[in-house]
């Protein structure tokens, strides 16, 4: 299979390089990166089974999205999502990579769990994914679990993720010992003491529609937590899903001191506020919960100025029996891997970031902080790129998502930026003519 | 289009023809109470125990009622009116109740009417009382004392203003 | 309208034909036979989730009053022991066709969720902590009863603020009059965020300095569990409304409680039994207003 790619806007953070291009891909492998001066006039010829040629005039072309933050929901929730289809939803979403989290059934908090996840996602999966393996055994929040050798079996991180570890000495063992094991710690900020049994952002809406809440302290006092204690222990710390203008505040100050802290945020957070909840909207259920107008503001600042280091889906699908109840009995979560870019680019449009700052954050800053390899669009490497039209308008339907987690609070919206193609190796995926 | 079919003057000698008419079927104004549907009969009603009060002398118990809770047509979603009180300040066993309505029309309400005063007690009798007969009838039910009989088609309308509500009397055709 | 659901969704007019509908059928309460034929052969299910006999039994007289068929429905005896969704109890409530479905659940939001899923015409008799709407229309109307008016009053409720959906509801409705609102209670069972007509109390007395209408809420022994409060006793001492608490409300106030009361937490026994309690006539005239509500709603074809 040959694919030609012919004046293509080359962003590439991996390889610092960035220009009109053409790209030439040989059975899965990029033969040739062509970068010119002007743009070519060229007749595209029609593909045929061993040739797909495409005139990206107009389109972009990014290495292959990263999503640090996923759940994949197998083994053992395979009713909500598989690796098969959470992976075809991601490449969907543009993503070639995933990060899958440890709370699964059984957790991953053994290599032989990891190495199922790792056999089925080479069988099945459509791209590569990373398992993260739990910090603790069972994410009880008691006993360490094996992570050196989770680790050698393929994890990259670890995390209690779904669960914050509530023992502060359990946390600094953690970190401690990571070390030992060259991967980071993402924390689940979360005070399940504050949390209480509440189910979205306290304040006047959660009033308002008689609903417990969750106070903004209880995100803040763990992120403050878990910074002291990785300033002490120098372990680096990954923050997961901020979203309060208080965490961002801490970072800001904990990154100025130097310790060795990254954190993350997801689209919604910075997409929508607790509004979204108004008339007890299931799809906007998630945890942490959406925050304020100030929160949002806040979070995007924080991506501007380079606080936030990472946007991760936190894709999180569940059953739709799962969300047809009362709120407060609805399970928390989005699915988020197939709008999370297009989402993102928003902060491109509105001139937040620009569209290399924004392709970082998908890139190389996640793979810096697991430390995954990976070569970007350069000749020799094996292929792992996306074409993206970030212009093209289409309107979220979430039947048509690759996922089975339907769970979204974007449906029908129309957003602008659609991902186009793609190739991961020798396989091609092909969304030019789905809706 | 409205044309008016009665004038005032013309209503007074009605009511006072219908007060009569009471007075001699019932053998004078002893035992007889008025009972008003709200809203046209109350005042119709009040203004026959006034000419009463002037004739014989006698104050007839009067009361008024709202016949909202008995219909038949509640699953026709029809414009809903204002619930008035239904006010019966006095027994109705054994006595001759004279329901008193503006308009007589298909005679749902007076059926509901009669309904209601059924749940309020055991009349001797029960005798009807219009100011207008307009003709299509639905249920075999007839007026005691008719004002006027007017045959009207099904898709006019009989309005009746009454000074007290509307400032002045009069009785008038609607056609669409 | 097909449903009750709550205040939030009703406007001014709206409350008003209800009250004034309710008292039409206060009268018809205080006939030999209070009954009317006007919902004759309709069906109403009353879906209790949360046990409750005094509301239940408000509803069902008011269904019997109405001459409607009544079914009851309490989760002691229901599937969802079983595991059942709230989604498939209602399915399979539908499928005996009813016309009205009465339903009290412990999750905020739960009367929507049926409402959005049947076409029976739906009444919230309290969904978790978010609103009562009966009892605020009850409430309503026993003040209209006594003080001729919503509009222009000073009210001050007092207690557990954040667990109320009485309170929600009560708030909702005298806010779309024009009305004077205070909450009084501890810091920690009131709003984080109060809402911008009402101001916020800690102090009774200040609370309900010439307040016209005093509505006392329910206080839970839960809550000295939850460090919300430190005791009853203390609670008694500092909110629990006493008789000399009198010379601070004006001469004509009244003094309501949704029920059951807590004698010696919320009330003293001398106040739930003074001339200016209406604690009874709320019970009352919540039947009449249920039949009002039940009467003004009307359910979709199916």
């Amino acid at each position: 299979m040959i694919i030609k790619i012919y004046n293509a806007h080359i962003i590439d953070p991996f390889t610092s390089k960035e220009g009109i291009a053409d790209i030439i891909l040989e059975n899965g492998i990029i033969s040739k990166v062509y970068f010119k001066k002007k743009i070519s006039q060229l007749k595209v010829s029609k593909s045929s089974s061993s040739v797909i040629e495409i005139n990206a005039k107009g389109l972009y072309v990014f290495p292959g999205l990263i999503d640090m933050h996923t759940h994949l929901r197998e083994p053992g929730y395979e009713y909500k999502e598989t690796i098969r289809t959470g992976t075809l939803a991601a490449v969907k979403g543009g993503f070639t990579s995933v990060c899958c989290m440890a709370n699964t059934n059984p957790v991953n908090d053994n290599p032989e769990v990891t190495y199922y996840i790792l056999a089925k996602a080479k069988e099945e999966g459509s791209c590569d994914v990373y398992p993260i393996g739990a910090i603790t055994k069972g994410l009880k929040g008691e006993e360490l679990s094996e992570m050196a050798m989770l680790k050698e079996a393929g994890c990259v991180a670890f995390s209690d993720d779904g669960m914050p570890v509530m023992n502060s000495m359990i946390m600094k063992r953690a970190l401690d010992y990571s070390k030992s094991v060259d991967a980071p710690i993402i924390s689940h900020c979360e005070d399940l003491a504050l949390t209480e049994d509440g189910v979205m952002n306290e304040g006047k809406i959660s009033f308002y529609l008689g609903l417990k809440g969750i106070p903004k302290a209880s995100e803040e006092v763990f992120v403050s937590r878990d910074i002291i204690l990785s300033k002490y222990s120098g372990a680096p710390l990954h923050i997961a899903h901020v979203s309060v203008k208080g965490s961002v505040e801490l970072i800001k100050r904990a990154k100025e001191e130097g310790v060795p802290v990254t954190a993350e945020t997801c689209p919604h957070y910075f997409t929508l506020t607790e509004e979204a909840i108004r008339d007890y909207n299931t799809n906007a259920k998630v945890n942490p919960p959406l925050r304020t107008e100030e929160d949002r503001q806040a979070i995007k600042e924080a991506l501007k100025e380079g606080i936030i280091d990472v946007i991760a889906t936190d894709h999180a699908p569940h059953h739709i029996d799962e969300k047809k109840v009362p709120f407060q009995e609805a399970l928390n979560g989005i699915s988020g891997l197939e709008t999370a870019l297009a989402l993102s680019l928003r902060l491109v449009h509105d001139d937040i970031l620009s569209l290399r700052e924004l392709i970082e954050k998908f890139t190389v800053n996640p793979a810096k902080i697991l430390k995954i390899n990976k070569s970007g669009i350069k000749e020799g490497a094996s292929a792992d790129l996306i074409v993206v039209d970030i212009n093209k308008a289409w309107t979220v339907d979430k039947d048509k998502f690759a996922s089975l987690g339907k769970n979204t609070p974007f449906d029908g919206w129309k957003l602008r930026g659609k991902v186009l193609l793609t190739i991961k190796g020798n396989k091609v995926f092909d969304m030019r003519k789905s809706g | 289009m409205e044309k008016e079919l009665l004038n005032e003057k013309e209503i007074e000698r009605i009511l006072t023809r219908i007060t009569h008419e009471i007075l001699e079927k019932n053998k004078g104004a002893e035992n007889i109470c008025l009972i008003g549907i709200v809203t046209g009969g109350v005042y119709i009603s009040e203004r026959i125990k006034n000419k009463i009060k002037k004739i014989e002398k006698i104050d007839v118990p009067s009361g008024s009622l709202d016949i909202s809770f008995y219909r038949d047509d509640i699953n026709f979603s029809r414009k809903r009116k204002i619930i008035k009180p239904t006010n019966i300040p006095f027994s109705i066993d054994e006595k001759k109740v004279i329901l008193v309505d503006d308009v007589l029309y298909t005679g749902r309400s007076t059926r509901a009417a009669m309904d209601a005063l059924m749940d309020f007690g055991r009349p001797a009798e029960i005798q009807l009382a219009v100011l207008i007969d307009r003709g299509h009838r639905e249920l075999p039910i007839m007026a005691n004392y008719a004002g006027k009989f007017i045959p009207t088609a099904r898709n006019e309308k009989i309005k009746v203003y009454l000074k007290e509500i509307s400032g002045k009397d009069s009785v008038v055709l609607i056609t669409q | 309208m097909k449903d009750l659901v709550g205040i939030k969704e009703l406007s001014r007019q709206d409350i008003e034909e209800i009250l004034n509908t309710a008292k039409a059928f206060k009268e018809v309460l205080q006939r030999d036979i209070k009954k009317v034929p006007t919902l004759r052969g309709k069906t109403a299910i009353n879906l209790f989730f949360e046990p409750s006999t005094r509301t239940r039994t408000s509803f069902e007289l008011a269904e019997k009053r109405l001459s409607l068929d009544v079914l009851n429905f309490s989760v002691s005896m229901s599937s969802v022991v079983k595991g059942e969704t709230l989604y498939d109890t209602l399915k399979t409530i539908e499928a005996y066709n009813v016309d009205y479905i009465v339903i009290r659940h412990s999750s905020s939001g739960s009367a929507k969720f049926v409402s959005e899923h049947t076409p029976a015409s739906v009444i919230n008799a309290g969904d978790g902590t978010n609103e009562h709407p009966t009892q605020a229309l009850l409430d309503a109307f026993s003040i209209l009863e006594i003080k001729g008016r919503l509009d222009g009053l000073k009210i001050a409720i007092v207690g557990d603020i954040i667990h109320s959906r009485v309170a929600r509801s009560n708030l909702y409705l005298l806010s779309k009059f024009d009305t004077d609102i205070r909450f009084v209670g501890p810091p920690t069972l009131l709003p984080v965020q109060a809402p911008d007509n009402v101001r916020i109390f800690y102090d009774l007395k200040e609370g309900i300095k010439n307040a016209d209408v005093v509505m006392l809420l329910r206080i839970q022994l839960e809550r000295q569990k939850g460090a919300f409060i430190p005791s009853l006793k203390e609670y008694f001492h500092r909110w629990g409304v006493k008789k000399e608490d009198f010379s601070y409300i004006k001469d004509d106030a009244i003094i309501m409680h949704p029920g059951p009361m807590n004698r010696g937490v919320e009330i003293s026994t001398e106040v739930a039994d003074s001339s200016r309690s209406i604690i009874l006539r709320q019970v009352t005239n919540g039947i009449a207003t249920r039949m009002a509500v039940i009467y003004l709603l009307t359910p979709r074809e199916a």
